[in-house]
């Protein structure tokens, strides 16, 4: 080993020499406190009673971190923590601003309203083969994946949260199951791939994965590189993740085959960090390359949501109605990606906070209506009005066509004032006939007349509770949009001129 | 594989691996080596005792269970990279103290413990997975 030298090493040109203040630790908390409690659990695994209590105050723990750091983002602009004391971009800049912030913050309040129905929903089998620590490394994963400021350990939070959906995917071991994540597997693994080849080209062009270095390089190497090619391979890599049409035929195929509440946090979380990082790339670091595209996402986001919701009529069974209806709202987000307009971001960004919430509800609703009556198939659920008149109330509150009116407001103003009739029109027709579907299961299911009354199942508390922590906040972001809008509208702006973002991560000009 | 030559080599060969795989593990941090391939020859190690000797005896000879070390491995990493709180620097900083250890001076840091951490993960991923393996395998 050399002999250490006594002269100090001036060590300010590599690394980070002024002292990070104690707040600053909430940008790496919503990803640290999960993976610590998740370890924790794989250590005590066969002591599965104490797992639910871990988790809950876990996801607790991170809860308010997450709401920490949004108050802070909102009020000073992004937080950046660069990890291992390097400058960046060497260091891995953990770097949180409205879009994820706000993001990692509403998928955390799903997972723990998951969390509490999984008491109920996970039996002592699902608990033994880790339920629980999958459950916490995949939230670690979504919060790393929403709050990295470097696009290959975007990449890296990808492999984690896919490695622990698998395991929550396969929990019970049914042929079914296995099948679904089959499919789910490969499809998933190829567009992980796509997304590994453009960041491995991405970083060939640039020599950079920092994502600020990255926007801020992009200007001056336009004229030279490939940048259009790697917009459409992210399109692609990213699209596959969020289930836009033609690639979505994964989400179907496995989504109705797990645990509900697994099926919930999938359904409301998964796909929206597809939708996040296609704003991410195509946003903020490629904007012209977007606009060339646009055509083409128009088109997607057209067909997307419109094909989904009229997969969506077709089922019968609750759990596939609604996987269709999640790609129908992952269409309604790409309108947005595909104007790129301030407001039409900011209408995608308030609907992905609408589409987590309502998604996870209307999963858990299936969920009670099966834990009631025995049943996922509109066939056979019927009468439950009159059994269960509480429950009937929030599922109509649910699918009431108001809940997701606000983003979709901005998405039609938006593309109306691009002069993009159809689009507007696409909106607007795939509005209707979500109604349509989620009013077909909401008479079928609660109007119709059932058998007696007292045949049917009773409905857990922790049910009603974990339905009203979702039905609250969708019902505010119905009635109260300001605040709500205001979020989005900073988060969309936060992308549009990432300005901020770059002199958060490099400050004074200090780009290498 | 249960062959009387196998089965009483296995055990020396077994902790003569384990030894080097620590060996390679300390190693690792000047010189090429490291916690991810230290675990993979640990990992291998367990999995030829394993074949020797059969999969119970090597639960029991392991006495926690393979995931249970993985768990502990990754919650020692976090642990080491959380230290920084402490000292006012970023998460995963590397940290350095030495003390003197028999008249000679022996550094410690928090790059080791996570390097550890990652061997811990290794160790017990990857012999869960070969003991699973080996279990659907013997009748």
């Amino acid at each position: 080993m050399a002999a250490v030298s006594e002269t100090a090493v001036d060590i300010s040109s590599a690394m980070i020499t002024a002292p990070t203040p104690l707040a600053d630790w909430v940008v790496i908390a919503p990803v640290a406190v999960p993976i610590l409690f998740g370890a924790f659990l794989l250590m005590v695994r066969h002591h599965t009673r104490v797992h639910a209590v871990i988790t809950l105050c876990a996801l607790g723990l991170t809860f308010v971190a997450n709401v920490l750091l949004l108050g802070r983002v909102l009020a000073d602009g992004p937080v950046v923590m660069t990890m291992g004391r390097w400058l960046p971009p060497f260091g891995i800049s953990f770097t949180a601003d409205t879009l994820g912030a706000s993001m990692a913050l509403v998928g955390t309040l799903v997972a723990i309203v998951c969390a509490l129905y999984s008491t109920r929903d996970i039996e002592a089998v699902g608990r033994r083969y880790g339920f629980y620590p999958f459950m916490l490394l995949m939230m670690a994963g979504v919060g790393g994946a929403f709050l990295t400021g470097d696009i290959f350990n975007l990449y890296v939070w990808f492999e984690v949260f896919l490695i622990s959906s698998f395991g929550m995917l396969v929990l019970g071991s049914e042929e079914r199951q296995l099948d679904g994540a089959m499919k789910y597997g490969v499809l998933n693994l190829i567009a992980t791939t796509l997304f590994l080849i453009a960041t491995a080209y991405l970083y060939g062009i640039f020599g950079t994965l920092n994502m600020a270095d990255i926007a801020g390089k992009a200007g001056e190497l336009r004229g030279t590189a490939p940048l259009t090619t790697l917009a459409m391979l992210y399109l692609l890599a990213f699209g596959m993740k969020a289930a836009a049409f033609p690639v979505n035929f994964w989400l179907p195929a496995s989504y109705h085959t797990p645990r509900i509440v697994t099926a919930a946090l999938f359904g409301s979380v998964l796909t929206k960090i597809g939708v996040y990082a296609l704003l991410r790339t195509l946003v903020m670091l490629f904007p012209p390359e977007r606009a060339m595209l646009s055509g083409l996402i128009a088109w997607v986001a057209a067909a997307t949501m419109i094909l989904g919701v009229m997969g969506a009529l077709a089922q019968t069974d609750i759990r596939r109605m609604m996987g269709f209806v999640v790609i129908s709202g992952i269409g309604v987000m790409m309108a947005g990606l595909a104007l790129g307009t301030v407001e039409a971001v900011a209408g995608t960004v308030l609907y992905a906070f609408h589409s987590m919430l309502l998604m996870a509800a209307l999963y858990l609703l299936a969920g009670i209506v099966n834990e009631a009556v025995g049943s996922y198939s509109l066939r056979e659920v019927s009468g439950l009005y009159r059994s269960h008149p509480l429950l009937a109330g929030g599922a109509f509150v649910l699918v009431l066509p108001a809940s997701g009116l606000w983003p979709k407001v901005l998405l039609v103003k938006a593309s109306l004032d691009a002069g993009n009739g159809w689009l507007a029109f696409a909106i607007l027709a795939s509005g209707i006939l979500t109604t349509i579907a989620l009013g077909r299961f909401f008479i079928l299911a609660f109007w119709r007349q059932g058998p007696d009354a007292a045949l049917q199942g009773e409905v857990p508390v922790v049910g009603y509770v974990v339905l009203a922590a979702l039905t609250l906040p969708v019902i505010a972001i119905g009635v109260y949009p300001e605040p709500f809008i205001r979020i989005a509208e900073s988060a969309a702006a936060g992308l549009i001129d990432p300005s901020v973002y770059i002199g958060t991560v490099f400050p004074a000009g200090a780009t290498p | 594989m249960r062959t009387v030559i196998f089965r009483t080599v296995a055990p020396y060969l077994t902790s003569l691996m384990v030894l080097f795989s620590i060996f390679v593990l300390l190693r690792g941090h000047n010189d090429p080596g490291g916690g991810f391939i230290g675990g993979l020859i640990a990992a291998s190690a367990f999995a030829i005792y394993g074949i020797a000797c059969g999969v119970p005896a090597t639960r029991r000879a392991l006495y926690f269970h393979p995931m249970a070390i993985s768990g502990s491995g990754l919650f020692l990493a976090a642990l080491s990279g959380l230290l920084s709180i402490v000292y006012g620097v970023p998460f995963l900083t590397g940290l350095w103290t030495s003390f003197g250890f028999l008249g000679v001076e022996v550094d410690i840091s928090t790059v080791m413990f996570f390097d550890i951490g990652v061997y811990l993960v290794v160790v017990g991923a990857i012999t869960s997975i070969a003991l699973a393996l080996e279990e659907r395998e013997l009748p």
